[in-house]
């Protein structure tokens, strides 16, 4: 192992590398330790080891801004068209202002990712479900677009789509008489990469938004909610979402 | 042995008429005389398996694939729709669909309704280029 390599090794990760070596298999150059213990062989299901989540810093949340909307506008295809009020809404900016000390914050809501959703709860069909890893999506293949969920979610996450859709994006199937919400980048996460929210807000150099996995200790975003205080939007209602605020 | 000969003569005929029945359609379908779909097949050749299972079975392959893809997460490529649309697109139109389009055009000759592009692109992903 040359010296650069060994930055940030870790104990979990020395040992995932011995144990790669002595099953024979060779390391590709340039993979980081930390991607190894979190990677999933394509094959193989999603495990409920994994918990994804999302930390949002409020504090670094520009008034205003909406790089994130956008991404997730071009990313999952969510065309204007022309009718605001019925358009599908995956995550949007809600301006807060505290009326007696006038501090103003601004963020990003999407579908929380609850840990018990009430949408999973009132779907008649089964086609709103929480994947093992716990990210909630709607299967389309079975939604009736009955709009329940719509009605149960306490967040407005859930949209139904009203116009029929062409030019999807390929790995964002969606179409007309269904139900959808925000998937996390489902799509994105099954590849090891970030929500299309996440990625544009790093890049702009915003950070506010940090994506990982709540049960793994090595990961930054378990790191900071160990740290720093964070809250859940409506914790009272006790559904435990993977989606955190900080600064809130 | 003169009324033998009758009574198997008759039943030849028989037998004759009765696969000339069966033969029918599959003469006429050889010949010229029963419309066929024209599709256009940019790529021939083998697929993820040979001719005749993909006719009979990619209905199952595709339903199998889906349901663990949307709830396991499981995105391996051979059985994936995804990966249909990619390799059979045509060259000229870029999708799937169409009049010659790979799957409408044969879906349309069995007046069977193909669901799924109400929601799934026809269309391979632009970025990965026209034809990938
Ligand atoms: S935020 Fe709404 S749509 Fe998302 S999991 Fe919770 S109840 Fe379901
Ligand atoms: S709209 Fe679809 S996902 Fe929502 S409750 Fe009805 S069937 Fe379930």
């Amino acid at each position: 192992m040359s010296a650069d390599a060994n930055d940030g090794i870790s104990r979990r990760g020395f040992l995932a590398i011995s144990a790669a070596t002595l099953g024979g298999v060779m390391l590709a150059p340039g993979i980081r330790l930390i991607e190894i213990a979190g990677a999933r062989a394509p094959a193989t299901g999603v495990s409920k080891q994994v918990r994804w989540g999302l930390l949002i810093d409020t504090n670094k949340c520009t008034p205003g801004c909406d790089d994130c909307v956008k991404a997730c506008a071009t990313e999952n295809g969510l065309k204007d068209t022309g009718h605001p009020r019925t358009d599908p809404q995956w995550i949007r900016k809600v301006e807060l202002k505290d009326m007696r000390t006038g501090r103003a914050s601004s963020v990003p809501v999407m579908c929380q990712h609850c840990e018990h959703p009430p949408c999973v709860d009132v779907c008649p069909t089964g086609a709103s479900f929480k994947r093992a890893d716990g990210i909630v999506l709607v299967d389309r293949h079975i939604c009736i677009g009955c709009r329940y969920c719509i009605m149960a979610c306490p967040y407005k996450a859930r949209s139904i789509v009203f116009e029929a859709i062409t030019d999807q994006n390929p790995d964002v199937p969606r179409g007309n008489g269904c139900a959808e919400g925000c998937t996390l980048c489902v799509h994105r996460v099954d590849r090891d990469e970030q929500p299309a929210c996440v990625e544009a807000c790093t890049k702009a150099g915003h950070n506010a938004m940090t994506f990982g996995d709540l049960n793994d200790p090595q990961s930054e975003i378990a790191q900071r909610v160990a740290k720093y205080a964070s809250t859940q939007i409506r914790a009272d209602l006790k559904l435990n979402p993977g989606v955190r605020y900080q600064g809130l | 042995m003169k009324r033998k000969g009758i009574g198997a003569l008759i039943s030849q005929i028989a037998r004759a008429i009765c696969l000339l029945a069966l033969l029918l359609p599959v003469l006429a379908f050889a010949s010229d005389r029963v419309p066929k779909p024209v599709i256009d097949i940019d790529k021939a050749g083998k697929c993820v398996e040979d001719t005749a299972t993909m006719r009979r079975e990619h209905p199952d392959m595709l339903k199998h694939q889906r349901d663990s893809t949307m709830h396991e997460g499981i995105r391996t490529t051979k059985y994936s729709l995804k990966a249909c649309v990619a390799c059979h697109a045509s060259k000229t139109s870029g999708s799937v669909l169409g009049e010659k389009g790979f799957c409408q055009s044969c879906h349309a000759y069995a007046s069977v309704t193909i669901d799924c592009f109400r929601c799934h692109s026809s269309k391979p992903k632009r970025t990965s280029g026209v034809t990938p």
